[in-house]
């Protein structure tokens, strides 16, 4: 199959790559530039385990061609952490407040956070539940994804974080 | 309180440093987990990998008159295509299941349910083996199909297994139908049907808990990898039991164990899914032996729901005798278990029905007896424990459901009822009717601290007002207080009753201590998001005062850890933890004698304290663990092997029996059927509780599963066998808006057959969770005589209870 030359950012990295018209996005990613901490879960567009963000917009990176991203800037999993390596205050609130088990949500659900505190940095509870609906995680019931993204809510605006709900 | 002295607080500042047992440690899964550098079957990428796809069934009973390929073959980038003719010469295109049964990898001559796997097409990449997929030309005669489990046995129905019609004695016994897979009893019959007979109040309604799926976000995936230089296979994938997988695969493949490198990296949740062996597996191996390539094979999200391991699907006439006064006498039930095309259950292989015998549940039951039929119908096989010791949720749906139709009948308070029948405290350890010895509990204890803590009473007054409203026409708004109080079976097992194709359900730690003091210590279980890495390191530390941030945890690669039966039904705490544990004992035994040897003193001179080795008396005189490591490697006592490490299967002596008392509260709109979760209150007790952080993680996790089950997740087929919403469109997972708040509380009953007394946690809200929402719809309508409503309860169910019960004007 004749191949689409595109160019994009990625993580702040230039790259160029050749790509046949079909390939997902999610495809693109994980296997031509071995981001895989983007995940696959349903195929449909349902579980947000791909979530990448595309020019300040969360996307469900398997329902988007990799063409379709020609010139865009895209910020993975792989991109979140601090410039010094320590963990963005999301990813530490998720590690303090039990926001992850398996972990394979949590890429995606990190992205989808982390869009949402970019729009709402003061979130309400159930402005975060419906914040993250489109990602779905089987093992933790939420409570504490909830609660992780309020500590990080609280880290980035320098007020104090009191464990809600408990 | 007496005041801490500098020694108290040297003390409380060590035992601190060390995050052993029972402090709230972060997991250290998570610092790969948050960056996206988990490390998934998926994830990998080999030189020369192929991908795997396959050519599914559009019918649920089907002749296969032909097979063509030769267009698929023809596709640029198809490498090869197998079907059974090609599997058959290798014996292969049967492989045996975990019930004693066989399952087609590939079908031969007939199709028996939707999206069987018929031939399997391997490519250079996924997008061509998917596309190839469409290009293999199958040719089927319809059959008429069995969807319905009431109709398998009837004496004209189509026979679906025609590999084994006539082997009329199956794994477990005589079968009754060429449909019929076992009759299982057990229980004295004859003493009960005579309480029945007698009984001044009896009920009887038929409980059906529904089929539905595990559904872990990751699906089931392997990659293959055979060197035909070496004959050398290695093999990743989603295993729950990566041992048990590597045994399977030197069976049916005749390549020696030794040669078979199976390793479970991270796994996305498993939930029971991916306990058993499934077709995809076989595939890899057969596609990497002929090709000489590693092969990779990954479902997507119709495939798992569809065909890789249902759960439940049992559909229970449950039976209890009783006094009027509420005492219960006796219990009876049969359960007819629909288990699909084959005979897939994930169970201990001398139990057909898993442990559905713990059906007589919390309550001093002193007679029962139990039948289970299992039959074949035209549907995907499994039938495992999803986030349940084998069956579990089943037999506490069964009876915590009938204790309420019970309790209705008499005009008791159903609280009042249970607390009425438990188990007493002094009774344990409490021989049931039905066979289990309960290691512990206490019941009463436990019920009454939810019932103060939820404010029941006051719940009862405000239900009782909320329906004198209702039936004034005031509300349209009905109050649900569920309520279940559960008993689990987890732990399996003792081998004088547990193995798994003859392998006894031991697990197993080997622990290393290194000379300058850290740990490296391997598992036989297999952590699918449940935080071994976190927990074990605890255990270790606590027992042998090693900082656990100094414990590394590894599992899953069968090279190198220990042999062990896996992670699921509740085990990895009640079995490897205790071999965890005892293996920590055995190296502290040796490093007493080190420590003797060092300080020269007598070991018997020598007491424990959190970290070191001290002489009794002189607390200034210590010898750390870590000083002990280097000397073991450095200057052993004469005529003593130098290092510091040790082993251990432990086989358990019993199950544990994890309990917990749960209460819903739920406000069901009767015009749209739509039920929200005012409240859900889960007391759990697991013994002694390693990490409570991780516990409470695992409860919330559990409910949410829980409260999908109850309330609207469903495998359902239509009459001609096609699969009804086999997507995340139509199977409900709930968002983070439909899951209610949890509130999570405890009581701490130690096991006190486990080195640690712990019981294991995980699966307990799922088990004590789906009745106790089942029973919140049940009650909101009960006051309508409504009879049983049977479950999911969806708003679509609830909205037609209330056309049912004339309640739309």
């Amino acid at each position: 199959m004749a191949k689409t030359h595109i160019t994009l950012s990625i993580n702040g990295n230039e790259v160029e790559a050749l790509v046949e018209p079909r390939t997902l996005l999610i495809h693109f990613l994980r296997e031509q530039q071995n981001l895989t901490g983007a995940h696959i879960g349903c195929d449909t567009g349902h579980c947000g385990a791909c979530t990448v963000e595309i020019d300040g917009m969360s996307v469900k990176s398997c329902m988007t061609f990799a063409v379709q991203a020609q010139g865009a800037h895209i910020t993975t999993i792989e991109g979140v952490a601090n410039p010094d390596g320590t963990l963005s205050a999301l990813q530490e609130g998720f590690r303090m407040m039990h926001g992850l088990q398996c972990g394979y949500c949590t890429p995606g659900m990190i992205l989808r956070a982390h869009r949402l505190l970019q729009e709402n940095p003061t979130p309400s509870e159930e402005e975060i539940r419906f914040g993250i609906a489109g990602n779905l995680c089987r093992c933790t019931g939420y409570v504490n994804i909830v609660k992780a993204i309020q500590y990080a809510a609280a880290k980035i605006n320098g007020t104090p974080f009191l464990e809600a709900a408990q | 309180m007496n005041k801490q002295t500098p020694i108290d607080i040297d003390r409380a500042e060590r035992t601190e440093k060390l995050q052993g047992m029972g402090c709230k440690r972060k997991r250290v899964e998570d610092i790969r987990f948050t960056q996206g550098k988990g490390n998934y079957v998926d994830d990998l990428k080999l030189p020369g990998m192929v991908f795997g796809d396959f050519v599914r069934s559009p019918h649920a009973h089907a002749r296969i008159v032909s097979i063509d390929t030769t267009r698929a073959k023809a596709l640029p980038g198809v490498i090869a295509v197998l079907t059974a003719a090609d599997l058959k010469p290798l014996g292969l295109h049967y492989m045996p299941t975990l019930a004693g049964d066989v399952q087609a990898v590939l079908a031969e001559e007939k199709v028996l349910f939707q999206n069987q796997e018929v031939a399997f097409v391997i490519a250079k990449d996924r997008y061509i083996a998917s596309d190839a997929t469409e290009l293999v030309d199958v040719v089927y005669e319809a059959l008429p199909c069995i969807v319905d489990p009431f109709k398998s046995m009837l004496p004209d129905a189509p026979v679906l297994r025609e590999d084994i019609k006539d082997k009329m004695v199956g794994a477990h016994g005589p079968r009754k139908h060429p449909n019929h897979i076992f009759e299982w009893q057990i229980g004295d019959k004859d003493a009960t049907d005579a309480i029945f007979a007698n009984a001044e109040v009896t009920i009887k309604e038929m409980l059906v808990d529904h089929r539905t799926h595990p559904s872990p976000l990751e699906t089931c995936q392997s990659v293959a990898s055979f060197d035909k230089i070496k004959g050398e296979l290695t093999l990743w994938g989603t295993f729950q039991a990566p041992h048990v997988i590597r045994t399977v695969v030197s069976l049916i493949s005749g390549l020696p164990e030794h040669k078979i490198h199976v390793i479970a990296p991270d796994i996305g949740g498993g939930f029971g899914n991916k306990v058993g062996a499934y077709a995809g597996y076989v595939c890899s191996v057969v596609g990497s032996i002929v090709l000489g390539v590693p092969v990779k094979w990954v479902e997507d999200r119709m495939e798992n729901l569809s065909t890789t391991s249902f759960a439940r699907d049992y559909h229970m006439t449950t039976e209890l005798a009783a006094t009027k006064e509420g005492k219960i006498l006796a219990m009876r039930v049969h359960v007819l278990a629909d288990h699909g095309a084959f005979d897939a259950c994930a169970d201990p292989s001398k139990w057909p029905a898993g442990f559905m015998n713990i059906c007589t549940g919390s309550y001093d039951i002193p007679t029962a007896h139990l039948v289970v039929d299992g039959v074949y119908t035209n549907k995907a096989s499994g039938g495992v424990a999803y986030r349940c010791s084998f069956r579990v949720t089943e037999a506490v749906f069964a009876i915590e459901r009938a204790v309420e139709v019970l309790a209705q009948k008499i005009g008791m308070d159903a609280a009042e009822l249970r607390l009425k029948n438990f188990i007493k405290a002094e009774q344990f350890p409490y021989h049931s009717a039905l066979g289990w010895e309960y290691d512990s509990g206490d019941y009463h204890t436990a019920m009454k601290k939810a019932m103060d803590t939820i404010g029941y009473a006051e719940l009862r007054k405000e239900q009782a007002a909320k329906r004198a409203a209702f039936q004034r026409g005031e509300t349209r708004e009905l109050m649900g207080i569920g309520i279940s109080f559960f008993t689990e079976i987890v732990g399996a097992g003792p081998s004088k009753n547990c193995d798994i194709l003859g392998i006894a359900m031991f697990d197993s730690a080997e622990i290393r201590i290194h000379p300058t003091g850290s740990i490296i210590a391997r598992m036989g279980t297999k952590s699918q998001g449940q935080g071994h890495e976190t927990t074990y390191a605890q255990i270790i530390a606590t027992e042998l005062g090693i900082p656990a941030d100094d414990i590394m945890i590894e599992e899953g690669n069968t090279d190198t850890a220990p042999y062990g039966l896996g992670t699921y039904g509740s085990r990895s705490t009640p079995v490897a933890g205790a071999a965890t544990a005892v293996a920590a004992r055995k190296i502290k035994a040796k490093a007493q004698m080190i420590a003797a040897h060092m300080l020269e003193v007598h070991e018997g001179d020598l007491e424990w304290d959190v970290d070191r080795f001290r002489v009794k008396g002189l607390p200034e005189k210590f010898k750390t663990m870590k000083e002990i490591a280097w000397s073991a490697y450095n200057s052993p006592p004469p005529n003593m092997e130098p290092g510091l490490e040790a082993v251990n299967y432990y086989e358990p002596p019993n199950m544990t029996y994890p309990f917990g008392a749960y209460f819903c509260v739920m406000d069901i709109d009767v015009d749209t059927g739509v039920a929200k979760t005012r409240r859900f209150y889960a007391l759990d007790d697991c013994g002694t509780r390693i990490n409570p952080m991780i516990i409470e993680g695992q409860v919330h996790g559990g409910l949410t599963e829980a409260f999908a089950c109850a309330m609207g997740q469903e495998i359902r087929y239509d009459e001609t066998g096609n699969v009804m919403g086999a997507s995340f469109m139509d199977f409900f997972l709930p968002t983070a808006v439909e899951t209610p708040h949890w509130e999570t509380d405890f009581t701490v009953t130690p096991s006190p057959h486990h080195p640690i007394g712990a019981k294991g946690v995980g699966e307990s809200p799922h088990v004590g969770g789906v009745p106790c929402f089942s029973n919140a719809v049940n009650d909101a309508y009960a006051f309508l005589n409504a009879g049983h409503i049977q479950m999911p309860h969806d708003a679509w169910r609830l909205w037609k209870v209330g056309e049912r019960l004339g309640l739309h004007k």
